[in-house]
């Protein structure tokens, strides 16, 4: 499904865009917790996450100390560290996050402390930023804010790496400065109990480059909103993501790419495989071009890749448009199953019906490892998704030689 | 010694109305260090038997045999026919994203000789291949048959020939959509495969163009499922002079 520039505009001439935004898709906000109510699943924000594995998370569970361990490095000219007090309370909203879910607003009035990651103006860090999540204890409800703050024209990339069993509820808050150009890496590699409820909020600034990648493989239930909004024209977002559901897990990713400036760009590419009973990915991309936001460029999609019997994709991107005054908007979904073609052609070459397979996958996650754009966790993003295909479509071989070593 | 011999061979291919038969007994024998070329209009089943003798899962064999080496082919799985050393040559190659030309053929020599190519003479025999094909190096990085012109793909096809060298190859209108230099680099590329020792080919076309640069041994008219008329090279000049006109109406 692809929209075009025209069909948007013959849409607009039919129905005259509201001057104010006023959509589903979108709960007003609120900073105090009063003014949002707990959620009952009906919500469109909120209708396809089984809250009942959610451990109260989306409610009122209480935030506990944390059983999370949180290490880092700490690359020369950057300051990384737990603040709290007033100066964690100066950095609640630091992103322009207005929190729209009872939640994310218990996060940012509740949690007493918040790891700040500072990168000042023209810095350009030389490695990869490594926050390290680990979590001990499943039976502990906790909540976590992360702040980043990165200056006018500097140049960072952020991994934040998610282990081990935690339920954690987790609001990151990220601005990204005028000219800067910044990678924020999120990989949920959980155990398979973890719960993870998560809310990444960025202001891209003038100019800058703003590339967030979304990467989960573990845990019981995880859930993120990785939205962007801009600060100043010329502002571009690249939101990337990559999934893979096991049996009985719950992924859902969503989007929200708000236009809120002239000239800005948003590019969205999220792809998953599903394998096992009961394996669901959820993935939601919303994009709103509002009046002001003339001369825009966005464009998402999403590919699901169901491995066996018995799994649930459900893929729905949602464009609102004010303005038809773009350069382009469109949006593309697919779910399928192997290609037999595809596996016709390898198979025909020598190469058996498992190993062709491999290939397929290895190959629909490829560009996107590569789009990722961080060398030091490629090899083990490959690597992870060869474990995960031993689960299943592996299972009976044993490991080939021609893989890892693509060049 | 390779020998490929099909007998009163009986495909029949699933549609909305049931099971449609396609092929409807074709006998052949291919010998070792022949060429034949299948000549016939659209519609009569050069393809089916091109993707019945390697195995695509569309078609449903129903009646008679296959068998390579004495082998019974029809038994086995498509890439154990491949391992068996038997090639296709597609008429439109299957792209395959994110997986890259250089990483199939490895994989795909690997999974024929059972092991790992010696990387120093792969390296070197890959690059001779894509060259002699008039591939640019840089070909190796592209992904499977993505983006590829037409062109490409077929040369891409003959580049896999030589480098997995099997004992028979089926060649599905390699020559379509090509122009003449393309044609022309192919046509020496499966030349090149025939001057090997022991090498069948199956060499199925719509036209008579290639036969110019491929020359057959043998030349069968295939109509309505079935050989209708074999001959010697001087056929393909008769039916480049008479066109398909007489055996359609005959099958009428």
């Amino acid at each position: 499904m692809t929209v075009t520039t025209d069909s948007v505009r013959s849409a607009l001439e039919q129905e005259p865009a509201p001057a104010k935004v006023e959509s589903h898709l979108h709960p007003a906000g609120s900073f105090d917790v009063a003014d949002h109510e707990v959620p009952t699943g009906r919500e469109e924000i909120w209708r396809f996450t089984p809250l009942k594995r959610l451990k109260g998370l989306h409610a009122d569970a209480e935030f506990m100390r944390s059983a999370t361990s949180c290490t880092w490095n700490t690359p020369e000219g950057v300051r990384i560290e737990g603040v709290s007090g007033d100066e964690a309370r100066a950095l609640r909203g630091l992103s322009g996050l207005v929190p729209n879910t009872r939640w994310a607003a218990r996060v940012l009035a509740e949690v007493p402390a918040s790891l700040l990651i500072d990168v000042p103006a023209d810095t350009e860090v030389p490695e990869p930023i490594v926050v390290d999540l680990d979590g001990e204890d499943v039976s502990v409800t906790e909540a976590g804010h992360v702040a980043m703050r990165f200056g006018a024209h500097s140049k960072a990339i952020v991994v934040l790496n998610h282990t081990g069993s935690s339920t954690i509820a987790a609001v990151v808050e990220i601005a990204v400065g005028d000219g800067a150009d910044v990678t924020v890496v999120s990989i949920q590699d959980w155990a398979d109990d973890a719960v993870h409820l998560s809310h990444h909020q960025a202001r891209v600034g003038r100019d800058a480059t703003y590339k967030h990648a979304a990467i989960s493989f573990g845990g019981d239930l995880v859930r993120m909103d990785a939205n962007v909004t801009y600060d100043g024209p010329g502002g571009s977002a690249e939101l990337l993501g990559l999934y893979f559901a096991d049996a009985g897990q719950h992924i859902e990713h969503r989007i929200f790419a708000d236009h809120t400036a002239p000239r800005t760009k948003s590019h969205a590419v999220y792809k998953g495989a599903l394998q096992g009973e009961k394996a669901h990915t959820v993935w939601v991309g919303n994009v709103l071009i509002r009046k002001v936001a003339e001369g825009i460029e966005t464009y998402e999609e999403n590919r699901n890749l169901v491995l066996t019997d018995g799994c649930q994709a459900d893929s729905i991107p949602n464009l609102e448009i004010e303005t038809g005054e773009i350069e382009g908007a469109g949006h593309a979904s697919a779910t399928a199953r192997f290609d037999d073609n595809q596996l016709f052609y390898l198979q025909s070459r020598g190469v058996s019906e498992q190993e062709a397979q491999r290939l397929v996958v290895h190959g629909f996650f490829n560009d996107l490892i590569r789009q990722v754009g961080v060398p030091s966790i490629e090899d083990r993003l490959l690597t992870t998704v060869e474990a995960e295909l031993a689960k299943n479509v592996l299972k009976d071989v044993g490991s080939l030689a021609a893989f890892g070593s693509d060049d | 010694m390779s020998k490929l011999v099909i007998t009163d061979l009986h495909v029949t291919v699933d549609t909305e109305d049931g099971p449609k038969e396609i092929l409807k007994g074709v006998t052949l024998t291919i010998k070792e260090g022949e060429t034949h070329a299948i000549m016939g209009p659209n519609g009569s089943g050069k393809s089916t038997l091109a993707y019945s003798i390697a195995g695509h899962p569309k078609y449903t064999i129903t009646g008679g045999s296959v068998t390579l080496d004495g082998q019974d082919v029809l038994s086995l799985s498509v890439d154990e026919r491949a391992r068996a050393g038997l090639f296709l040559a597609m008429q439109y190659p299957v792209e395959v994203p994110g997986v890259s030309v250089s990483n199939f053929l490895r994989t795909a020599k690997t999974a024929i000789d059972g092991e790992a190519p010696k990387l120093r003479t792969w390296v070197k025999d890959v690059n001779g291949a894509l060259e002699r094909l008039n591939l640019d190096p840089s070909f190796g990085t592209r992904s499977v048959n993505e983006g590829f012109s037409g062109g490409e793909k077929k040369r891409h096809e003959i580049a896999q020939l030589e480098l997995l060298d099997p004992k028979v190859a089926v060649l599905d209108e390699t020559d379509s959509g090509l122009d003449i230099d393309a044609l022309k680099i192919v046509a020496e590329g499966v030349n090149r495969f025939r001057e090997r020792e022991g090498k069948g080919v199956l060499l199925i076309t719509h036209y008579t163009r290639i036969l110019r640069y491929i020359e057959p041994d043998y030349v069968h008219v295939f109509v309505d499922g079935k050989v209708a008329e074999s001959g010697g090279k001087e056929l393909a000049d008769q039916l480049e002079a008479e066109g398909y006109d007489r055996y359609l109406s005959a099958a009428r």
